[in-house]
């Protein structure tokens, strides 16, 4: 990896967008990569969109703002209209099938759109709690920036002391991450 | 947009639903306002200035002129516009942190001048805004943002009891009150009595309501209301403490 | 003795409130007093999980006025006492720092800026330059370090001591919210690891013995009764400042020597400036940055003689032109042409500088 890879995830309060981005910034730093995370926050942050903006890179990352990400992904449709504004041409923007009347306000510039299916397929073949660990997978698979391995270990550190009490969890999560990468697996 | 149900007719609806926490109680506090304001029926003459902190969020709740100020300041803004203008009922709604810390000076010293003015507070036992430190009025032992350990009163002292403390410094013509959010209609007419007595030109008045932040209190419906109900009640009477039309209350 | 909070160095990954936090902790820190501000609010919290275990103490203040006047307080008791703000309790807070002036009372208070004026934003800026390095009535005889990185905000925490101490001005760790908040990589260690020695502390009040009789009473004062009383006092101080100015300055310079076009920036914004300069080069721009470190005092000899040398000039700042006054002051008389970006309240990127300064060929 190259250059510095720019993401941005954005969604209602409660998605945990934060907490998958925190997992992810730090997963990157266990690899000994630079990792930088600014969470969102403003005076009405409570019940405001939610964003978390994540840079990795071999080396040090410049400035802590960006313009334009090369990773986009929005859980809600107020999410999709609050993020359009950091799409260019080289921006992969996903979000997610279940959110409705938002065809118009999709980037017409982007590299690529893509809605996936990971509310519907947590709800249905998973659990609603680990959506955003779905979303967690395929945001690493289309960036590349860590090994499936490596988010392993993070979400471990994470969540290791709920997987103790039920090994099941760990499970669900490992599954979660999978399948996150499976529904991106044609844009990589 | 759904339409608020029995909303106040001071209120502004395109300012709804309102953007305090799900189960907040500062909402509850402006219901009582709104129809104390409309009971008076006084929407026409109303000045109301809001802190910062959670109540800054009520700078374009009413149909009312608002004005935000800083923390700690709302007393001293609305002072300044009655003192100019003494044909405008001013109001002045403020957090426990800014009408007991920061702006603690100015709340006495406002009493004290029997200013004829409303102050409204908010006693939510933290900082809301902010996100859950310390306030004066954080119960013994609770354990907010900067006391993680719970609060020590032989480190940082009891809760403030504010009513108590502005009752004391002030003369008989001043209107004292504590009400909960647990009993708007009560906290409404204690709002009522507090404005009128402005009206009439008597003197200062003050309502602090016990209201509730489930978001930082972290607590689910049920304990936020107990929380209110019992732990806040246990150390701050609710009531009222000076009433000028009752000679000695 | 309880156990140092830091053994040796290590790397760790976290939020700049955090990383203050664990530098003061690491500094010796006796005390800190603090009321609630966004973004700096969580260098309260983190000191008040961490500093019990190691025997330190903590005040939460009414407001700012008096966290900055507790401040003034444990530092004359011969306290390592620092506070934390951010926009209007800065504000709140130079009136005390006024008085450390007049009375060289080594306070250190980090500032974590956020927009103004008034309580505007509670993210980010650096429009509070002026106030931090001037604020109050006089001449702004302080120093004021502005940080760009959580490993400078670390190491910065740390000799914002030594330099309050050694020199006995008050001192400024100028953060933003954006170092306050978010999270990157850093080393943390243990200043003795490193050869940091921390300065020694004394009390200016309460010492040993009773005054008149085992020394003399210790009587300090910020009034003078005549002009020419005063005049003599504030040129006595100008003079110490002036003198340690040298030893204090600080400044970082990029690819300046064959510069046809500088940028000027301080703080968060050199990130941008720094990324901007390599592509600029790598498209075969000659362009070069130069970075205050200290704002007060600032380097005014080195940056007059790379703006000298410089084609153009560029200040890029999240504010309207506080950097570009002190820039200004610093080189007058030259006459390179000098073109502002300045974004109040609003973070710059190094895509930004990039076009700017291809715009501007
Ligand atoms: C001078 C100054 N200091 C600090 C702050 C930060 N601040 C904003 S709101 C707030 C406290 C809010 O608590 P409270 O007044 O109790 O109201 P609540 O949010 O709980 O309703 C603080 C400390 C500020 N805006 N200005
Ligand atoms: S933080 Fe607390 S006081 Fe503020 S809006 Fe939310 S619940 Fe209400």
């Amino acid at each position: 990896m190259a250059k510095t890879v720019k993401l941005a995830l954005a969604g209602e309060g409660g998605q945990g967008v934060q907490s998958v981005a925190g997992i992810i910034v730090e997963a990157a730093y266990n690899e000994g990569m630079e990792a930088l995370y600014i969470p969102n926050f403003g005076v009405e942050q409570r019940g405001g969109v939610s964003v978390a903006y994540c840079q990795i890179s071999d080396e040090q990352i410049g400035s802590p703002k960006f313009v334009y990400a090369d990773l986009v992904i929005a859980l809600s449709d107020r999410a999709v209209r609050r993020t359009q504004q950091y799409v260019n041409k080289n921006t992969v923007f996903i979000y997610d099938s279940s959110i409705e009347g938002v065809e118009k306000d999709l980037p017409a510039n982007a590299k690529k759109v893509l809605a996936i299916p990971a509310l519907d397929t947590a709800k249905k073949e998973l659990h609603p709690r680990v959506f955003n660990v779905i979303i967690m997978g395929a945001a690493i698979a289309v960036t590349k920036i860590i090994e499936v391995e490596a988010a392993k270990k993070a979400l471990e550190k994470k969540l290791g002391y709920k997987f103790e009490q039920d090994p099941k969890l760990r499970e669900l999560n490992f599954k979660a991450l999978e399948r996150g990468a499976e529904l991106v697996k044609d844009l990589v | 947009m759904s339409k608020v149900p029995n909303m106040p007719k001071s209120w502004r609806e395109e300012t709804k639903p309102h953007k305090f926490c799900p189960g907040c109680g500062h909402g509850l506090i402006l219901k009582a306002l709104g129809e104390a304001i409309d009971e008076l029926g006084i929407q026409d003459r109303v000045v109301f200035g809001c802190d910062i902190g959670c109540s800054l969020l009520s700078w374009d709740f009413f149909n009312v002129d608002a004005v935000q100020t800083h923390h700690g300041r709302t007393t001293p803004v609305m002072t300044g516009i009655k003192r100019a203008r003494p044909d405008r009922i001013c109001i002045a709604y403020m957090g426990d942190g800014g009408g007991y810390a920061i702006g603690s000076g100015h709340l006495v010293n406002a009493a004290a001048r029997n200013e004829k003015l409303t102050v409204i507070l908010a006693n939510n036992c933290n900082y809301g805004m902010t996100g859950g430190q310390m306030a004066p009025t954080s119960l013994p032992h609770m354990k907010t943002e900067t006391t993680p350990y719970g609060r020590d009163p032989e480190v940082t002292g009891y809760p403030t009891q504010g009513p108590e403390m502005v009752a004391a410094i002030t003369r008989e013509s001043a209107y004292v009150a504590r009400g909960t959010v647990a009993n708007v209609r009560q906290l409404k007419n204690y709002i009522k009595k507090a404005l009128q007595n402005q009206i009439d030109g008597t003197g200062f008045s003050f309502v602090e309501a016990l209201s509730g932040c489930p978001t930082n209190w972290s607590t689910n419906a049920k304990d936020t209301w107990a929380f209110i109900e019992k732990g806040m009640t246990e150390y701050f009477k609710v009531g009222e403490i000076k009433d000028p039309a009752k000679k000695e209350a | 003795m309880t156990e140092k909070p830091i053994q040796g160095e290590k790397r760790v990954f976290m939020t700049g409130n955090e990383v203050v936090a664990w530098a003061a902790l690491a500094a010796d820190v006796d005390i800190m007093y603090g009321y609630p501000i966004t973004p700096q609010n969580e260098v309260m919290h983190y000191w008040t999980r961490l500093s019990p275990k190691y025997g330190r103490g903590f005040l939460q203040t009414e407001d700012e006025i008096s966290a900055g006047f507790t401040t003034c307080g444990g530092v004359l008791s011969g306290k390592r006492a620092f506070t934390a703000t951010a926009g209007p309790g800065n504000m709140l807070m130079q009136e005390s720092m006024t008085m450390a002036e007049m009375m060289r009372i080594p306070t250190v208070l980090v500032v974590q800026q956020r927009g103004g004026p008034s309580t505007a934003t509670v993210i980010y800026s650096q429009q509070e330059v002026t106030m931090t390095c001037f604020g109050g009535n006089g001449e702004g005889l302080r120093i004021v370090y502005s940080t760009s990185t959580h490993q400078e905000l670390f190491d910065y925490t740390i000799k914002s001591f030594n330099t309050a101490w050694k020199y006995r001005f008050p001192t400024f760790v100028l953060g933003d919210g954006y170092q306050a908040k978010m999270r990157e990589s850093l080393y943390i260690y243990d200043p003795a690891a490193k050869g940091i020695v921390m300065e020694k502390t004394v009390p200016y009040l309460g010492q040993e013995g009773t005054p008149g009789v085992d020394r003399e009473p210790q009587h300090l004062r910020n009034t003078y009764n005549t002009e020419e009383e005063l005049n003599e006092q504030v040129n006595n101080l100008v003079a110490e400042y002036e003198k340690i100015a040298p030893e204090v300055i600080e400044y970082q310079t990029f690819n300046t020597d064959d510069a046809d076009i500088v940028i000027i920036a301080h703080g968060v914004v050199t990130r941008a400036a720094q990324a901007a300069v390599k592509e600029l080069r790598k498209q075969g721009v000659k362009a070069g940055h130069f970075r205050p470190v200290t704002l007060r005092p600032i380097a005014a000899k080195e940056l007059k003689a790379v703006a000298g040398k410089a084609k153009k000039i560029i200040i890029a700042e999240s504010a309207q032109g506080q950097l570009e006054k002190l820039v200004k002051d610093a080189i007058y008389g030259i006459a390179t042409p000098l073109e502002n970006y300045f974004r109040p309240g609003q973070g710059i990127t190094s895509e930004e500088l990039v076009d700017l300064v291809k715009k501007g060929m």
